[in-house]
């Protein structure tokens, strides 16, 4: 097992167990794609728009390594 | 039929004229920098009697088109040196257009240097009204004393900075509640009205629609658009814009590493969480009172992404913050509350002035040693210097290229002298070619590839990446300036980029405005000679390709988190202009 940090953002929080949490240690097999961490989080694929990892937009096959820091966010814009 | 409108000060005359050919099928951004362009000598003083200032409602502006109440400003900009155009959602653009106002124009200057003059437009007609009682006064009260005076119109204002023909001035519009919030920020354009000797325009509140030549397609235009922008998931009722308004961005910047920090210092903010639109939202929640967020600079938008911030007890504070105005009195600054933040983005509507500049340069200002970064109070110290015109109030009013040379800082955050705003080049490159080739100056709505770089809509490309950038940006900058022409609000480009019938909507709603039969390349078209125009006039005005090149220590200076320098190659910088 490995662990990574997540922060769910704006309308995602409330797939979190406790909404105002910032960050969420998740514990994930070795090599858990992105599609796999958000059904672990329980977060509907057809809400989440982009994901980073350790600040880059990763595609959801991303293979997550061990402190890996994951942030999740729906469609979001503005100037 | 829709007028011109002339305001001569150098004889205090007045004067409507028919709408010339040329202009019938311009709006907005068009046909202000097309009125500029030919009206304007490029090697002018800004702040001289040749320099003429320009208010444009959009194409569609006062008829039922969704989200379209927005006024275009310009001139030549006292802070760039170059064209000028910079818009601001506000019931007066609306008003303007349905009592038939295509355009004013105000030209010359008033001999009488002390006078302050205010425009009175009516249903009556047009006539100038000495004003010395506004003379000196800031916006919020001149909006709240000529609401008084007047009852229901709509109000243009300067604050005192553009009285003292600051170059950060911005001029300032009501909100549908009379704030004095709204914005045509950019570029100075509230020094050239202060040079003028105008404190004030007021137009009378105005129903009704404007002129059609084709209602029936209008309206299914207009249909499809509302259609789209309902249901994308970015500007839809209830979606992220709507509820957590721009300042949402704050997080997404921060996390992709590309959110500008203590003067462009590093791109990932440790108070991001502490400024996000996530905890506006919390907090107005949580203070209630007059706190919203889902407000509307118009009526008639349906997206509606701004707020209105109270103070712990419930009472308003200020409307709005918005994620521009948050990063640059924020993370900018290194400063992470947002009472702070607030107080700050009063003070720049307050004292008419831009909250994109004003934060940029106090981040110049900090790294000259005159606050430390962070420090929250000193910031206001040195803006409330801007509200009392001492020689440091000037120094700072001027912008953010005028105070790094004042004080010998190297790393300032300019192109063509207008401070970047809240998107880093080296960790965002091809915003950072917008803000490097457009004719505006650094300026991130004239071409936002932040889109495809960063939020996934529009497709998606690699932010780090410069290969195809500068036709990204080129593409962006050319339909935005078509956008900008018709008068509605840039978001709408976030449904109609990702929805077919979204974008052919919004063209109908131009055609049947128009009477025209534009197509999706035909917009382009347009939008590419706008910009052919004011690069034009930047040429005559002594600008050349070494005006469009990045700030030298972006070019050597690694940022972090990516560790980048701004490597986009002079040769793909000059593609850009090749068409």
């Amino acid at each position: 097992m490995i662990e990574v940090t997540v922060r769910l953002f704006a309308t995602l929080r409330r797939y979190q167990a406790c909404e105002d949490l910032q960050e969420l240690t998740v514990a994930v097999p070795e090599s858990t794609t992105l599609t796999d961490l958000l059904a672990q989080l329980g977060v509907p694929e057809k809400e989440v728009k982009t994901i980073f990892v350790n600040n880059r937009r990763r595609q959801w096959d991303y293979r997550l390594t061990h402190n890996d820091q994951v942030g999740i966010f729906p469609p979001i814009a503005g100037g | 039929m829709a007028k011109f409108l002339r305001i001569n000060m150098s004889d205090l005359s007045v004067q409507e004229q028919s709408v010339p050919a040329k202009y019938k099928e311009l709006g907005g951004r068009g046909l202000t920098s097309n009125l500029v362009a030919e009206e304007v000598p490029p090697t002018c003083h800004p702040l001289g009697p040749r320099n003429k200032l320009v208010f444009a409602p959009g194409i569609v502006t006062g008829s039922i088109a969704p989200s379209s109440g927005r006024i275009s400003v310009g001139s030549k900009s006292p802070l760039t040196g170059g064209i000028k155009e910079s818009n601001a959602g506000t019931p007066f653009a609306q008003s303007l257009a349905r009592l038939g106002y295509k355009a004013f124009v105000i030209e010359g200057i008033p001999d009488e240097t002390e006078q302050r003059w205010l425009v009175r437009i009516s249903a009556k007609g047009v006539e100038l009204v000495s004003v010395p009682e506004l003379k000196g006064k800031n916006t919020y009260e001149t909006v709240s004393l000529l609401k008084q005076k007047y009852g229901d119109v709509d109000i243009c204002t300067i604050g005192s900075a553009g009285e003292k023909k600051m170059a950060m001035a911005g001029i300032c519009f009501n909100d549908p509640e009379y704030r004095a919030s709204r914005y045509s920020g950019r570029g100075g354009l509230g020094a050239v009205l202060g040079s003028k000797g105008i404190k004030a325009i007021v137009v009378d509140k105005a129903k009704g629609s404007i002129p059609m030549a084709d209602e029936d397609g209008f309206k299914v235009g207009q249909r499809k658009l509302v259609e789209a922008i309902r249901s994308h998931d970015v500007t839809k009722p209830g979606g992220t814009l709507n509820s957590y308004g721009t300042a949402a961005l704050i997080n997404v910047l921060s996390q992709a590493g590309g959110l500008p920090v203590r003067n462009f210092s590093e791109g990932v903010f440790a108070g991001a969480e502490k400024t996000s639109g996530e905890t506006i939202a919390k907090t107005v929640k949580e203070r209630g009172g007059a706190g919203m967020t889902g407000h509307a600079c118009h009526p008639g938008c349906i997206i509606r992404c701004s707020n209105v911030w109270a103070k712990p007890d419930g009472s308003e504070h200020v409307s709005c913050i918005e994620y521009e105005s948050d990063w640059a009195l924020g993370a900018n600054l290194d400063v992470d509350d947002l009472d702070d933040i607030a107080t700050m983005i009063y003070l720049c509507n307050d004292y008419g002035i831009d909250t994109i500049e004003a934060g940029v340069t106090l981040g110049v200002a900090m790294e000259a040693g005159l606050a430390a970064f962070g420090d929250s109070k000193k910031a206001i110290e040195l803006l409330q210097e801007v509200g009392k015109g001492t020689p440091l109030g000037h120094i700072i009013g001027n912008g953010a290229e005028f105070t790094g040379r004042a004080y010998g800082v190297t790393r300032v955050p300019v192109v063509k002298g207008q401070g970047m705003p809240a998107y880093e080049p080296r960790a965002v490159k091809g915003i950072g070619i917008t803000y490097i080739t457009s004719p505006m100056g650094a300026d991130h709505t004239a071409g936002y590839t932040i889109a495809p770089e960063i939020l996934s809509v529009g497709g998606e490309v690699d932010p780090l990446e410069n290969t195809g950038k500068a036709e990204l940006s080129r593409a962006f900058q050319a339909t935005t300036a078509f956008l900008d022409s018709t008068g509605y609000c840039l978001f709408i480009a976030f449904p109609i980029l990702d929805i077919t019938s979204g974008f052919e909507g919004m063209v109908a709603t131009v055609n049947g405005v128009l009477g025209t039969d534009y197509d999706a390349d035909k917009v382009v078209a347009i939008g590419k000679e706008i910009l052919k125009v004011e690069r034009r006039f930047n040429e005559e005005a002594g600008f050349t390709k070494a005006h469009d090149r990045p700030p030298e220590y972006m070019r050597y200076e690694k940022l972090p988190p990516h560790n980048h320098i701004y490597d986009v190659s002079d040769e793909d910088l000059d593609k850009v202009w090749d068409f």
